[in-house]
């Protein structure tokens, strides 16, 4: 296991995560009433080339209005999660209609996996959601500096959707993770995908969880029994997905777990978190008055 | 009539002279009663003797009707001379200034009418409608609905048509009034008995208002229905809609305030005849809109009267403008209920101990597009219950449905149960029902509301198990009160259910007390029985949506979960296993 200690490998991290949000902002900004997922897929993948992206870890997801939701045939859990509705649909895009952009880029052998959430135009459940999605980015990183086991944390985070009435639609996922373990991809970039993962990112994956298993801990951080482990050392993409009715949400971005235990967020200046530092001023200044 | 202050006179109107009478002090606001058919103005008396203590009330017979005469030919009840003969009217009694316009059944027609016609409509102030649609709108309405929906439009419309049988049978010769003539004007009395349970005396001219009133079918729908205009109205109407109503169905009310500008809706629990089954009630909505009017102040009672007229649209669901109470609504199975009640149209009240949570409620049902409210309330304090219940007057208006959900968690055996923990989970899982029951129930009583109360059992009620006694005791009353109180409300037209959920994943187990326990072991039982919970997975949506199908069907008893369901039967057929599987210790170590 290595942690990408030196400075450069942060860097290099931190650069790729920053191309995938300005890929999914830049895709975002272009979206329009009737493009389809995979037209939005598509943009991502193309934007992302155009900007040097080889390989993947992922290639670009996208969802549209209630399938942001992850409610029906997308939360099916046979074969652990990995469906074919999860794939960029034909689904339009509609006024109003919420979306989720998910890419994750591999630069260079950095790995960048982020989700990018909102509406076309305004959607009031979005707003409420991108607002709650803040209190678990707060608490994620709280709980893990407080040394609370993995599976602690996100049964915390389970808890947080309880009391929020939200859903967390991230049991939907593959092996239901809040979050997965990323590391520098070794080799050259390969070019083959099944299923939209890139072959050299699920062979470090299997290689990640043979040496978890070794080692006592899971990659996959769940709310189940096989996380309940300290925090362990290295960066993991966090990727908390909460649901209202037929509107989902989410954020996907680095966590980076020093080797003391302490936790921070690999990157402060994220669209989500600029969103939310100019909504929270004027609750802040009604507050002062 | 024996009412001081009260004079006959006669008004020549074209070919007829209309009999009438005005009571009340001079200067007082006027007031104009138009009745119906097939009544005369008496129809109106229980009213008049009421309104007439501080309004100048004038009331007459329509044309044809009671002590006015009537026209030569069928043509002559057309609305347009109708409207002449109101004109006329008010010119005699009310030279200058105002005056506000009551109408039921027939004259509620008129005085929709009165509202677009050039010869009335500057004299009016307000008008308060019963049971009786505006034709023009009406019709237009079925039109619009007819372009939008086309085939899928029949259905519904085929209802509200079936409803009006009456109006084809009118247009048919010879039959209605071979029909009245052959007794019906004498079993009058005897049908409103068995319609609306009222009782009234039978008068002579029932007859002739009868056969003479045929015509005001005959002059008047043929021509609207193809000719409807659709009116636009500013005047303030106030929409009394009797929910018990044989010949008037709700649904010709619906998408009414894009036509009507200024117009509050209040859903009475009552049948065609409310002028005389509650002239009391009557009176008092007349008062409180004139005052409303002349003073301009206004009411919560009026401004939920506008907001359910807003609401009341076309496909907007089963309980939109109603108002439910939910308590306990912070979590669980509360939040759920509050939820599923918005998504089907009703504003919600949030109530929980933990104003956080409740006020959580409230804004995810905003976001399914309700108003809704949060209060911090503890169900168990008598008195705060009741300063509760008169905010909500106060502020929101009548509450319609009533969740009584809110409860604690107690487990633990017998003897380890001390009284204080007894008198906890009494205050909470039954004063708690009492008090909102009481509170509430009372206030539907009063204000003849078609509500239903919804009180949220246990299937700990009919399943008795070791460690439970306290909580289960709880329930078991809340199960058999609800249902003696079913009983009881069932005359008044108010419904009343019990939920029985079995075991719901809603968090109640992470607060259940475990008498008896230290505080680790508290812990560990609590986190056990969660992870019981939770592997049972369902959910409180499901206990939701059983709740929103006992109110819209009026179940008395709703079982949730096979276990629930299970247990119920058994204690039925083996009352004697029932018992010895209640021996079985299954708490959580």
């Amino acid at each position: 296991m290595s942690l990408p200690s030196h400075i450069e490998q942060i860097e290099a991290f931190r650069a790729a995560q920053r191309l995938a949000y300005d890929c999914a902002t830049a895709v975002a900004a272009d979206l329009r009433p009737g493009m389809t997922e995979r037209d939005a897929a598509k943009r991502m993948k193309a934007w992302a080339e155009d900007h040097g992206v080889r390989d993947w870890f992922h290639e670009p997801f996208a969802w549209f209005g209630d399938r942001t939701a992850f409610r029906g045939l997308i939360a099916v859990k046979a074969l652990r999660g990995f469906n074919p509705a999860f794939l960029p649909g034909l689904r339009r895009l509609e006024e109003g209609m919420p979306f989720i952009l998910d890419c994750a880029p591999v630069v260079g052998e950095a790995v960048a996996d982020i989700g990018y959430a909102g509406a076309l135009g305004f959607n009031p459940v979005v707003e409420q959601l991108l607002d709650d999605l803040m209190d678990h980015r707060a608490l994620i990183v709280e709980r893990i500096s407080a040394g609370e086991t993995m599976a602690g944390v996100s049964r915390a985070v389970d808890a947080l959707c309880r009391r929020q009435g939200v859903e967390p639609r991230h049991k939907a996922y593959p092996f239901n993770v809040l979050a997965h373990r990323v590391e520098l991809l070794p080799g050259k970039p390969g070019g083959f995908s099944v299923a939209q993962f890139g072959l050299r990112a699920i062979r470090a994956l299997r290689s990640q969880v043979a040496e978890g298993k070794r080692a006592g801990w899971s990659p996959l951080w769940n709310s189940a029994e096989t996380s309940d482990h300290p925090p362990v050392p290295g960066l993991w993409a966090v990727e908390p997905h909460l649901g209202f009715r037929d509107v989902g949400a989410k954020f996907e971005e680095l966590l980076v777990i020093e080797e003391d235990g302490s936790a921070h967020w690999l990157d402060d200046d994220l669209p989500h978190v600029r969103r939310w530092a100019t909504r929270a001023k004027p609750d802040q200044q009604q507050k002062a008055a | 009539m024996a009412l001081e202050n009260t004079a006959a006179f006669r008004v020549d109107s074209g070919e007829v002279t209309l009999a009438g009478q005005v009571s009340g002090p001079e200067g007082a606001p006027a007031v104009v009663l138009i009745h119906g058919y097939p009544d005369d103005s008496t129809v109106w008396d229980g009213v008049v003797a009421d309104l007439a203590r501080d309004h100048r009330v004038i009331t007459y017979d329509v044309r044809g009707a009671g002590l006015s005469s009537a026209p030569s030919s069928g043509r002559g009840y057309q609305l347009g001379r109708l409207m002449s003969d109101l004109a006329s009217v008010i010119d005699a009694q009310v030279p200058s200034g105002k005056v506000h316009l009551v109408g039921h059944d027939w004259g509620s027609i008129q005085g929709w009418q009165a509202l677009v016609d050039g010869r009335t409509r500057a004299r009016i102030a307000s008008y308060t409608s019963i049971s009786g649609p505006s034709l023009d709108l009406a019709f237009s309405a079925m039109r619009e609905r007819l372009k939008e929906d086309r085939l899928a439009a029949l259905p519904p419309m085929l209802g509200q048509l079936l409803k009006s049988w009456y109006i084809v049978a009118f247009h048919l010769p010879m039959l209605a009034p071979g029909l009245w003539r052959a007794g019906v004007a004498r079993l009058w009395p005897s049908i409103l008995k068995r319609t609306d349970g009222i009782a009234v005396e039978r008068r002579a001219g029932q007859l002739r208002d009868g056969v003479n009133g045929i015509n005001l079918y005959r002059a008047n729908f043929r021509e609207r229905i193809f000719g409807a205009k659709t009116p636009t109205v500013d005047h303030p109407v106030q929409l009394l809609v009797p929910t018990e109503d044989p010949f008037v169905s709700p649904a010709v009310f619906d998408n009414l305030s894009d036509h009507v500008h200024n117009l509050t809706r209040e859903d009475l629990r009552s049948g065609h005849w409310l002028p005389l089954s509650d002239p009391a009630l009557v009176a008092g909505r007349v008062r409180r809109f004139v005052a409303h009017v002349e003073s301009g102040e206004d009411c919560a009672a009026l401004a939920q009267g506008r907001r359910r007229a807003a609401r009341h649209r076309r496909g907007a669901g089963p309980f939109a403008g109603r108002l439910a109470l939910v308590t306990g609504a912070g979590s669980g199975i509360g939040r759920a209920t509050a939820l599923a009640l918005a998504e089907k149209g009703a504003d919600i009240i949030a109530t929980d101990i933990n104003l956080e949570a409740a006020e959580r409620t409230a804004t995810l049902a905003r976001l399914i597009g309700v108003e809704a409210t949060a209060r911090r309330l503890d169900v168990a304090d008598a008195a705060a219950m009741e300063a509760f219940a008169a905010w909500t007057d106060e502020s929101l208006g009548t509450v319609d449905i009533v969740v009584n959900n809110a409860g604690i968690g107690l487990a633990g055996d017998f003897l380890d149960t001390t009284t204080a923990d007894w008198h906890r989970v009494l205050d909470v899982n039954l004063w708690g029902v009492i008090h909102g029951a009481r509170l509430f129930g009372q206030r539907m009583v009063d204000r003849k509301v078609p509500g239903h109360i919804v009180n949220v059992a246990s299937a700990a009620a009919y399943m008795p198990a070791r460690g439970l006694s306290a909580y289960a005791a709880t329930k078991a009353a809340v199960l058999t009160m609800t249902t003696c109180l079913r009983a009881e409300l069932a005359g008044q037209g108010i419904g009343v259910s019990t939920i029985c959920p079995g075991v719901i994943d809603t968090g109640i187990t992470d607060r259940t007390t475990f008498v008896g326990a230290t505080p680790e072991e508290q812990a560990r039982k609590r986190s056990s029985a969660s992870r019981l919970y939770a592997r049972r997975a369902l959910t409180a949506d499901a206990v939701a949506a059983d709740i929103v199908k006992s109110i819209e069907g009026n179940r008395p008893l709703a079982m949730v979960g096979i276990e629930a369901v299970a247990g119920h039967l058994l204690g039925r057929l083996s009352p004697a296993l029932m018992r010895r599987l209640a021996a079985a210790d299954v708490m959580p170590k």
